[in-house]
Parts: C-alpha cells; structure tokens; sequence
C-alpha cells in the first residue's frame, strides 16, 4: 500500500502523518487521531453528521480526501469548548434541548457556528434553510432553532 | 415541590458528554487486536444460492476469515427465533419459517446477509467481500403484500403455503354483522398505509469479542450492540449459541436513535457473536447506510377494507377491517405482533364504537422484514378509524368535527371497556380536542382560508385523534398472545455511606433523558439533589435483569419499580431512624424539604438526615436487632394493564396547485401522558414524534420495484427524510388531568404520539383543502408530484 505524507492543525495541534491517500477526512479525524465526536451518519454527503470546520468552513469531511486538508486547520467538535466553558452554541444547544441521541449534534453544532458566522442575525426561516443539510431525526428540529436563536442572541 | 424533582424541567445531565465530542457509540469503542468485518448481500428479491466460491475472497490482502450460512449449520447455530408467536384463527398459531442469519440455500429478500468477511482493516473486508462469488439462481419475487396473498404468487416459504405468516382474528363477528344490518349509513374505504424506513441517524454497529477460557468478567462473549434492547439480544445470542444465558453478557453503550428498529434482534449480532468464538478476536461490524436501507426492519405496508356502520344521527354502531400486512421475508423479532395483537387492540380509538371484528393476514413477501417502528401499529389503526370518520362526515353531511363529537368515550364512561379487549382507565378525549381546535384557531380558519384563496393557495384543516397502547405491557396479556418473555422491569438501588444513590434498570435510553428524569423521580421520593444519583443502564453484566426501552415504557415500567424500590429504601430508613431517634417507628415521619430528605419524631424538631441515617446504615456501628447493614433494594414493576396514552392532532397546510407544493402552516399536538416528569424532555419527545409522522404523511415511502424487487429508494437521496426547512415549529401541550390509575407515578408513555396521529391528521388536512377542486383518492405520502398531478388530473376531469 502506497502512503503519502500529510500535515494539518487539528484543534490547535500540529498532526504529521502517513496515510492511504484514499483515507477520507473523516476517517482521518476518527481511525487515525481518535476524535470519535465527528460522527458518520451515510455514505451519500446527505446528513451532515460529519460536519467540520475547515479553515474556518463548515466543510462534510466525508467528503473530502484528508489529502485536500494537507496544511490547513481543522476544528472538530471536541476543540469548541475551552476547558470546562462550553461554547455558546453548545451552551444553546443544552439550555435548549436541542438535542437527544446526540448523533447529530456534533455536525448540527458545527453547521450552526458556521451559519452565524455568515449571518449573525438570521429570522426561524433562515436557520432552517441553513441547517437543511444536517439530518436530525429525533427534535423535529424545533429546539435545535431555538438553540441558534439563543446563541444569534447571546 | 423538590426543585430537581418531578414536574422541574431540569437540564440533561447527559448533554455536555454529546455536546463535547465524548458521546461513546459502539463504532467509536476499539478493542485491541479487533478485525473487521462486512457482510455479502444478496443482490435478488429471491433466489437459489447454487454456491459460494471464496477462494478469491480468502487471497484478497488481509482477509482472515470467510463465514456462509453452512459453516454456521455445521455448528449448529439456531434460527433466528421471533419474540412473539402470534396464535391465529382455529387455535393455529403462525407459520414462523426458520431465518437463518446467514442465509442457507435461498436468500428471500435484497439485502440479506449471506456470507460474512473478516479481515484487518475495514476497506480490506469490504474489498474481500466483493470478491465472494455467489452462483445465484433467481427466482420469481414477489414484493407487494396485495399480489403476494394472490393464489398464483411466488412462494417465500414451503412452510407458508399462500404467503400465510398468520391469520388473526379480533372482536366479535355476529354483533357487527348485526350492527351493519340496522345501520342508516354504511361507509367504506380501501387504504394503503405505505412502508417507511426508520433511518435512526446512527448506522447500526456491532462489536463481539469472545473467549474461550472466559475472560476476567466471566463471559463467554461480550457483544457491543446499537440497541434497544441488550436483555432480549443476550437471550436470543445465548439460545442461538446453546449457552447459559449469563454466560453472555450485552453492553449498549450510547445510541443514535432507536425508534423502534433497533429494538429488536438482527443476524449481525449472531454472527458476530458466533464468529468471535471461532476466531478467539475482537470483531466489529459497522453499517453503512446503504446496507441500512436494506438490512434494517422497515415498518408499516398494510392493505386495509374497513367499513363503518352508523345510525341516523351519526352515532358509531360497528366497525369492520380487514388487513393485508407485508411482514417481509420472514418473521422479525416482534413483526408479527405488530399488525396484529398491537394493532388491532387499538381500533376502536377515542371512539364509543359497540361492535368491532378486524381480520388480519400477515403475509409474506420478498422485502426486508417489517417491525416495530415509532406508533407500531398504532398508527395505522388511527389512520384507518380517521379515514372512515372523515369519510362518514362527507357520506353523511354531519360535520367532521361534531361527529367526532358525538362519539368520543366521555369522561365519565371511563373505566371504558372496548370490544377488542382493551379497558381504558382514563382519558378525556373531548377536553384535548377541543383544546386543540382552539389552540389551531378552528374558527378563525374559513377567513385564513379565502385569504389564501385570493392567493391562488389552497388550505386545508386537518384533525385526528389517537388512543395509543403505551407502557408496555402486563406479562399476563402478552403471554396471551405468544410472547416468549416477560415485559416487567426492574430498578435496583444501593445507596453509599455519603447518601448518594446508584439506580440499575433495565431499560435503555437513546435520547429520552433517563439519566435526568429517572433520578427525578428518586430524587422527589428519597429526597437528595440530583448529583447524588447515578443511573446504570445498558449493560447485562451490571443490570441481571431488564426489557428495554420501545413501546413508551420506560418511565411507566422502570420509573415505576424506581418507584418502588424507593419506597422499600425508605421503609427500611424509618426504622433505623426511629432506633436513632430513640423513637416509636409509628411517629418517623419522612419529608422532603427544600428537596432534602429528613426523618423527624412527628411534633417534635427531632430528626436525622438522608445522610446521616445512610452513613449509620452504611458503618453499621449501631443498627436495631436483625437489621442487615446497608440501603440496597430492587423492585419489579409488571403492570396489570397499559397505559392508554392519547392525543388530539390539529394542523393546517397551505397547497400551491402551481407546483403542487405543500407547506405546513401550523401543527398542534395536544397530550395526555398522565403525569408529566420532566416538560422539556417531554416537549422533545412530542416535537420528535410529530416530526417522524409528518414524514410518512409527506415524504418517506420505501418503494420497490414491483417486479424485480429491487429497492428503489436505498439512500438518503431518493428517501426523503423531514429536514429543518421541510418542518414547521409545532405546539405542543400536555393535559395532566387524568393521571394512570394503575401505575404510582400516574404516568402514561410519551414516545410516540405524534407518529400514530400525524398521517391521520396532515391527511385530513390535504383533502379537506383538495377534495372542493375534485381531488379523490390521494394518499401519502403528499409530494409535490403526487400532489400537482392529482391537482391537474381533477382539472382535466372537470373540463370533460
């Protein structure tokens, strides 16, 4: 098996490894560093499950070759929180029972970070639109918009 | 009231471990020195397997193993033996062909598991599976349950002559053939409940590591399943494997969703589990969400006739049905209680309806075997009584909403016993759906409605109303009708030297909260704040005895012996007080005040605290004669009947007949759950529930090909689940009036309203918006396509 080389930031840490240059993003994140928050929900880039942020983007790591996020920064959701402090999303998520199973969650916090980023203010509609690439099949969705309508608000 | 006790809506304490990335789902967990695994599926509906080849298989870089179904004959691995062995008509019980879980001779539906690849790595089992070579002779398939009860069609099962699982009967025949022959009106109608998949977020995944000298903790195998159930996994695994059943030990850790589907036993786990043993290596399977398509139960598929006799002022004489339901390729875990005992045992709903008879033919057919999923039964019993009120509104002209009216169980009839079996202990169905009339402003909707109209949008108000049988179940009845387990659960409560409590139940919590609401229930009773509670669940090595989590039991069965074993804690509590105390045990009495326990000599201000009695108890230093050290209790709560759940369902949706587009304009669902524990959890339970019935009434359908038997919709791009944009926000109120009697907590299930109303409701929404343009007979799910041809099919029939 050939193997090519990467070097990437994951949460603040500087990561040099060899790997199949078939390894996905997210096979990266999960088999090789062990951050097992970064969920796999389909094999379709459909459920957002997988969602990082990279350089800043929201990007499904799913589908992306970890080879494409050679030198850039990745923050997945175990690098939010600073130390006990959640972040403010994480925080809207929890005072407003925006999640369940919390399968999901972990794309669906990522995926709401970004949405703010480009839109600190957005109406019920907007939240929706923005998150309609995350699947979340135990909320109905409802308190996951009041979560980033609290956090928008914060 | 305890701050953190029943009726706070406390935070979960669950959520920061999700919320940071610290969740531990089976495919997060590794073993060391774990090999993979994948399955070979059949790619046929149905079809002879003349021969495995894997000779290229076994060559393929590092490949370890390749199992079939003969290497598992050969060790004499049992079948995959249902739960439920349903009795039908003329004291015959159902055909329950053997389903092996690797398939031996014929595979009956896609996707079944036919040979297993273990190797290193995860790519390297997928890479050597598809080198598995299989010489597959096809066979005719038969994929739609109203072809497959046909005489010329293809049979699944030598044991199943005509496709035959079971014919069940319910209710009395004479009395409703009776009831039709007086009656003013007759009303009809044909329905089709389509089949839906599940789709819980997290693919399923299995993990089994085994021993042969047993390990440390005693276990033969150890298996890591996504499931609901681990209690009932480790009884099939330990008959499937002929071992004691303690000799196999199932841990749940968390999981992605549940819903039903993965509450119930799958090849997967057997295999694993037998192939661990062979091979003394860890083994995990994770699926991916293409083989979910076609490997997980789906739900649903039922052909329904029923008929509705009336007299001359609409009041409900009898009711008639008569049900086809697919059970798939063979009979799943609890497929053949679903439409059957579950079904049928809600059919009279909220209403006051003399006399029922429903017949049910639980057929086979070339498709994924059906189960249990969210409502299970519920909601196609709720859909077919709505439909045939709907439709006796329009043969009638009695308003939909007064007849519903008119024959609501009222309060006061109840304890209300319906001819299918079922006694209902309490509900007051006309106060909740009047509730939802207002809270959906019923009146205000003929204004919305023209002012839509002057948009060229079309409305519609939709109404249903649902009785759902939850907690289940009483042992006794479920013995009645063929279950090969008992349906009690159990809590077990040690407390430590300190005060804090540790529980053990039997039930499994995939997003509903236990590890906040159960503690809220000891922490009310006990008296400690909710940091001095530990919840244990999942586990058969640390819980010996358990059900599970599905049919909304949970807080109804496990809080209950929580509940329970409370109370044996605290009889035991009062008297080492009253010894402390120097005082008659008669006059400890135990209060909770500013949510902290205390045992005071009644009048007087003498007392002991939780944790000085529980260090007492704990040190042994000075206990009365005969008492044994320590605060440890367990309790096993088997209710003598379930709990009788119910809800009014209001919504209201906006058409645009230029696109065929239907946007939901407001959703109102109204709840009696009895006691409520915890709102906000309670709430999202509701939210959830609506969201998975809103999907079936507007989106889901699987769809096979009705002649190959291929499945059409195998992944998230052609089976379209609710997304954020596709949903509207929902109301949601509880009614805490009419407590369960028979339960201490007074509790009903909350799991599953919305998923049995939802179809009901958005289906009488969208043809009271469509049925004055001409539209008949549109059915769910409510796509634009469907929506807009069914629209432009009616223009053409007026212009004609």
């Amino acid at each position: 098996m050939t193997t090519e080389s990467i070097s990437l930031t994951v949460n603040g840490q500087p990561r040099r490894m060899d790997i199949d240059p078939r390894t996905l993003l997210v096979q990266l994140i999960r088999d090789h560093l062990g951050l097992t928050g970064t969920h796999v929900g389909c094999d379709t880039a459909q459920c957002g499950a997988c969602t990082v942020h990279v350089d800043g983007r929201a990007v499904k790591s799913c589908s992306i070759l970890a080879l494409q996020a050679d030198g850039t920064e990745v923050t997945t959701i175990e690098g939010l929180a600073t130390g006990d402090e959640l972040h403010p999303m994480q925080q809207a998520f929890r005072d407003c029972h925006g999640l369940q199973c919390g399968y999901c969650t972990p794309g669906m916090v990522m995926s709401a970070i970004e949405l703010l980023k480009h839109n600190p203010q957005p109406s019920e509609q907007q939240i929706r639109e923005g998150l309609e690439g995350n699947i979340c099949r135990c909320t109905g969705y409802q308190n996951i918009v009041k979560a980033v309508q609290q956090a928008a608000g914060a | 009231m305890h701050p953190e006790g029943i009726g706070a809506p406390v935070l979960r304490r669950e959520d920061r471990r999700f919320l940071t990335g610290r969740g531990q789902y089976v495919s997060d967990i590794v073993l060391e020195g774990e090999l993979h695994c994948a399955f070979v599926r059949s790619p046929h509906a149905h079809a002879r397997i003349r021969g495995i080849d894997s000779t290229a298989a076994l060559a393929s870089p590092g490949v370890v193993a390749v199992y079939t179904g003969a290497d598992m004959a050969a060790d004499r691995v049992g079948p995959m033996v249902p739960l439920w062995q349903i009795p039908g008509v003329d004291g015959k019980v159902m055909n329950e062909p053997p389903r092996w879980a690797l398939s031996r001779g014929t595979a009956r539906h896609v996707g079944e598991a036919v040979a297993l690849v273990v190797a290193t790595t995860r790519h390297q089992a997928l890479d050597g599976a598809e080198k598995v070579e299989v010489d597959w002779e096809p066979l005719p398939a038969t994929v739609d349950v109203r072809d497959a009860a046909k005489e010329d069609a293809p049979q699944l099962h030598a044991e199943a002559p005509g496709n035959l699982c079971v014919r069940f009967q319910r209710g009395t025949k004479a009395p409703v053939d009776e009831a039709f022959a007086r009656a003013a009106h007759k009303v009809s109608v044909e329905i089709i409940n389509h089949r839906i998949i599940c789709a819980a977020l997290e693919p399923r995944a299995v993990i089994a590591s085994a021993s042969a000298t047993r390990g440390l903790d005693g276990h033969a195998v150890t298996i890591w399943s996504a499931t609901q159930v681990p209690h009932h996994i480790r009884k099939f695994v330990s008959e499937q494997l002929d071992l004691p059943e303690n000799a196999v030990r199932v841990i749940a850790p968390d999981v992605g969703g549940g819903f039903g589907t993965k509450g119930k036993h799958y090849p997967e786990e057997i295999v694993l589990a037998w192939a661990a043993r062979k091979l003394e290596r860890p083994l995990k399977w994770v699926s991916t969400r293409s083989e979910a398509f076609v490997s997980d139960y789906h739900a649903r598929d039922h052909a329904t006739h029923a008929e509705l006799a009336l007299d001359a002022d609409g009041k409900f004489l009898g009711l008639r049905v008569s049900t086809l339901a697919a059970v798939g390729a063979y009979v799943s875990t609890v497929g053949a209680a679903v439409p059957t005992t579950v079904y049928t045992a809600v059919l009279s709903g909220p209403y006051r309806i003399p006399a029922i008879f429903a017949e049910v033919r639980a057929t086979f057919t070339n498709t994924v075997p059906t189960d249990a999923y969210r409502g299970a039964g519920r909601p196609e019993a709720c859909f077919v009584l709505e439909r045939l009120v709907e439709e006796a509104a329009r043969q009638t002209g009695i308003d939909r909403i007064e007849l519903r009216r008119r024959n609501f169980i009222p309060v006061g009839a109840m304890p209300y016993a319906t001819p299918v079996g079922p006694t209902y202990d309490t509900g007051d169905f006309i106060r909740l759906f009047e509730r939802a009339l207002v809270l959906g402003d019923y009146a205000g909707f003929p204004a919305r409605r023209a002012e839509a109209a002057k948009k060229g949008l079309i409305r519609g108000f939709g109404i249903a109303y649902f009785v759902e049988s939850s907690g289940v179940a009483p042992s006794k009845y479920a013995g009645m009708f063929g279950a090969r387990a008992g349906f009690f659960d159990s809590a077990d409560i040690r407390v430590a030297a300190d005060g804090s409590l540790l529980v053990m139940c039997g039930t499994h919590s995939h997003g509903q909260a236990h590890a906040t609401t159960f503690p809220q229930v000891l922490a009310s009773r006990i008296g400690v704040p909710l940091s001095m509670i530990e919840l244990v669940e999942g586990d058969t090595g640390r819980v010996p005895y358990g059900t599970g989590t599905f049919g909304s039991r949970s807080m109804v069965i496990a809080g209950s012996a929580i509940y329970m074993a409370a109370e044996k804690i605290l009889v035991k509590a009062r008297k080492l007080a009253a010894h402390m105390l120097e005082a008659a045990e008669a006059d400890i009495e135990h209060k909770v005040v500013n949510g902290l326990g205390e045992f005071r000599v009644a009048g007087t201000d003498r007392k002991v605290t939780w944790p000085e009695v529980s260090r007492a108890v704990t040190y042994a230093h000075n206990l009365p004669p005969g008492m044994e050290p320590v605060l440890h209790e367990n309790a096993f709560f088997d209710p003598t009947n379930l709990t009788w759940s119910n809800g009014a369902q209001a919504c209201e949706v906006e058409i645009d007949p230029a696109t065929g587009v239907t946007r939901i304009i407001s959703y109102i669902g109204v709840d009696d759950i009895g006691t409520v524990i915890n709102p906000m959890v309670v709430d999202g339970q509701v939210h959830g529930a609506i969201a998975q019935g809103i999907g079936q009434a507007m989106f889901e359908e699987a769809v096979y090909d009705r002649e190959s038997g291929q499945l059409y919709t195998g992944s998230f791009m052609d089976y379209t689940l609710p997304r954020a944009d596709t949903l509207p926000s929902f109301i949601s109120e509880t009614d805490e009036s009419q407590p369960c009697t028979h339960n201490p907590l007074g509790v009903k299930g909350c799991g599953e309203s919305g998923t049995i109303g939802a179809p009901a409701s958005i289906t009488s929404a969208m043809r009271d918006a469509l049925e004055p343009f001409g539209v008949t007979g549109l059915e769910m799910p409510f796509t634009p396509n469907k929506v807009w041809r069914a629209i432009q099919q009616a223009k053409t029939k007026a212009a004609a």
